[in-house]
């Protein structure tokens, strides 16, 4: 997607594989979301409003297993795409 | 309340029959399970410690979830996370949702490295990472350390687990202490004994039916608790009751108000480094590291950092039932007769199901803290036998004499954590737990920063490490129960310079990271040697279809000694 990225290696094979930078940061963001949000207590420690009986703190927290885990998995596509194989042969002009 | 707590004492403590025979018939099928687990997915041999300490490294996405699922939310977090809602209330027990929510994030930044150095160049622990990225023995062993003196209170909490449920189904009474003990001796002497002839295998299986087991207690429980004690809003009400009445207690006592129905402006602090914290140290230890090496791909730990949520949701269930017990009003009395929050969740279920049920129950709490246990007893044995056994002791040892040191010592550790529920109090487990945890957290710079980076420098990170072992355990010690008036009451201390409450760790963490930076930049200035890094950037992005791994793992097999580097490719891991 984004070639110029690419640290040219004497050894190529020896360097990190092509990676697409743009991606991995977008990653990065997507798995920083939900560490920011959990610590930042202050705007969920509250009672209302509360869902079936739930007070917010509660719910809010277990929606966030939720998200988490979608954003975890978005990052884990991005990374997949971002960087394609990891291996290749010996020697394998790249 | 006292007169009502006699009474209910002795209601309970009679020998639950039937709840016993379903824990003990479900323990034997896992026994079994445990010694047919040398033929899953078989290896020619188990006489190393790729094979005995890691699986051949071969778990695939499902099973890692499961071994890790099993490994990470042990039986004490079962019995723990409870015992803290219903005594002290959100702050204490369900910062737990929030650690296991960031804690896959975290790892999926730095795992999928460590998987794949590791793969390149044989690691089975991370302290043999350090050694091959500085080859420096002392920062490797301070790493080595650190994880195996964690380990062993975590062991033994998980006998605080096991004995929860016996006491609660009416085991472990009486005056003669060869009986009192008896059932818990024979569980842990199985465990060692199939962990002996399996290695990693046998959690792997076993953890199968923990899981589904600790699945089913669970939602079958929070479907069906809630409408007994009144729906939701009556729990919730009576978990806010308690908490208000337990803090106006402790200030007419003139103690400070410890408990919390939803943290109060006090505790943002507390709850937000306690979460953090503990999601930073949680993958440093040794049987967190063995669960994720023992999988097949580094991306499968990446995928599994998606879906191990799953089990955090239900953690968050299970801290619920903590206060689903205060609706209930479960009285958690020990058979000495004393109220132990310890109890509650047991105490719940027996309470509540027919004797069938509660057995099912039992059997997941008990037979969840075999996997646990059996994992870290793995877990401290490879680090004994690779890094202080092989490293100081014996330098010539063969893959065969490694993986015997490791048997012999995963006997030892599990031994040595029976000694010490047996003969030490429980509160001693607890501490050193707690204690283990800060501790863990200092080794978190030298493992994660050196997967990116060979900035910091070794003497940097070994005088950082040094710093925030020693400000953490002096912290620790300086916090006294206000009731017991003990020392290691807690793992909550002031924050130098911000003067709110926070987890001990994390203050010892940055204090640790300061001095590492400090002294690094002061070593690269005047240009001290940074020890030989054995490793190369590809070495970090590596896949399990690697030729070159290829190559050094056959070397390895065939030739029974260290790796080869035969067409001299500069990075092969040279002879260890």
């Amino acid at each position: 997607m984004n070639p110029g990225n690419t640290t040219p290696q004497s050894r190529p094979e020896q360097g990190p594989p092509p990676t697409d930078k743009g991606k991995m940061a977008l990653a990065g963001v997507l798995l920083m979301i939900p560490i920011v949000v959990l610590l930042w207590v202050p705007h969920y420690a509250k009672v209302e409003p509360t869902l079936w009986g739930f007070p917010f703190f509660f719910w809010y927290q277990f929606l966030w297993v939720f998200i988490c885990s979608g954003l975890t998995y978005t990052a884990y596509r991005l990374t997949l795409s971002a960087r394609g194989r990891t291996t290749h042969k010996v020697g394998e002009d790249r | 309340m006292t007169p009502q707590l006699t009474v209910m004492a002795s209601d309970t403590s009679g020998i639950n029959g039937v709840a016993l025979t379903v824990l003990i018939v479900l323990f034997l099928i896992v026994t079994v399970a445990g010694f047919m687990a040398s033929r899953f997915r078989r290896a020619d041999s188990l006489e190393s410690l790729e094979e005995w300490g890691l699986g051949g490294r071969s778990f695939g996405t499902w099973i890692t979830w499961f071994l890790l699922g099993g490994d990470l939310y042990t039986a004490y977090t079962f019995v723990a996370v409870p015992a803290a809602m219903f005594a002290t209330g959100a702050v204490a027990g369900f910062f737990a949702v929030p650690y296991t929510i960031i804690l896959y994030p975290i790892i999926f930044i730095f795992m999928a490295r460590l998987w794949s150095v590791s793969h390149r160049h044989g690691y089975v622990t991370t302290a043999d990472f350090v050694r091959g990225r500085y080859d420096d023995r002392t920062l490797s062993l301070a790493v080595a350390v650190t994880g195996f003196v964690a380990t062993m209170p975590y062991i033994a909490l998980q006998l605080v687990g096991i004995q929860a449920v016996l006491e609660v189904a009416g085991l472990g009474g009486g005056d003669n202490i060869i009986a009192k003990d008896a059932p818990l001796f024979i569980a842990f002497a199985v465990l060692a004994a199939y962990t002996y002839s399996s290695g990693l295998r046998a959690p792997a299986v076993i953890a199968f039916v923990k899981d589904i087991l600790i699945y089913l207690v669970i939602i079958v429980a929070i479907v069906y608790l809630p409408g007994q004690v009144g729906g939701w809003e009556a729990i919730f009400g009576a978990a806010q009751d308690k908490m208000d009445a337990n803090n106006a207690a402790a200030v007419e006592a003139g103690l400070p108000p410890s408990s919390s129905f939803v943290p109060g402006s006090g505790a943002f602090w507390a709850y937000a480094t306690l979460a953090l914290g503990s999601a930073m140290a949680l993958f440093m230890y040794p049987h967190s590291i063995t669960a994720s090496l023992s999988s097949n791909s580094r991306n499968t730990i990446r995928r599994n950092a998606s879906i191990l949520p799953a089990y955090s949701f239900v953690l968050g269930l299970l801290a619920l039932l903590g206060w689903v017990a205060i609706a209930a009003g479960t009285q958690p009395i020990g058979l000495d007769g004393e109220a132990n929050a310890q109890l509650v969740i047991p105490q719940l279920f027996e309470d509540m199901f027919p004797a069938w049920f509660a057995g099912v129950a039992f059997a997941a709490i008990a037979i969840g803290a075999l996997v646990p246990a059996a994992i870290m007893s793995i877990a401290a044995a490879n680090t004994f036998s690779r890094n202080i056994y092989k490293e100081w002791l014996k330098k010539d040892a063969t893959p065969a004499q490694e993986a015997k040191v490791s048997k012999l010592m995963s006997l030892l550790v599990k031994a040595f954590a029976l000694i010490f529920v047996l003969t030490l109090d429980k509160q001693n487990a607890i501490n050193f737990q707690l204690l283990g945890g800060i501790w863990m957290m200092q080794t978190f710079p030298v493992i994660v920063f050196s997967l990116f980076t060979r900035w910091f420098h070794r003497y940097g990170l070994l005088l950082g490490w040094a710093v925030g072992m020693v400000y953490g355990t002096i912290e620790a010690y300086q916090v006294v129960n206000p009731v017991t008036g003990k020392h290691f009451g807690g793992s909550l201390g002031l924050i130098p310079g911000i003067e709110e409450m926070g987890y001990i760790a994390v203050t010892a963490f940055v204090l640790n990271v300061v001095v590492a930076v400090v002294v690094s930049a002061i070593c690269n200035a005047m240009k001290v040697s940074n020890g030989k890094d054995e490793t190369i950037p590809f070495d970090y992005f590596a896949d399990a279809d690697d030729p070159r791994v290829q190559k050094d793992l056959e070397d390895h097999s065939t030739h029974g000694q260290a790796y080869g580097d035969p067409d001299d490719v500069p990075g092969n891991a040279p002879a260890r």
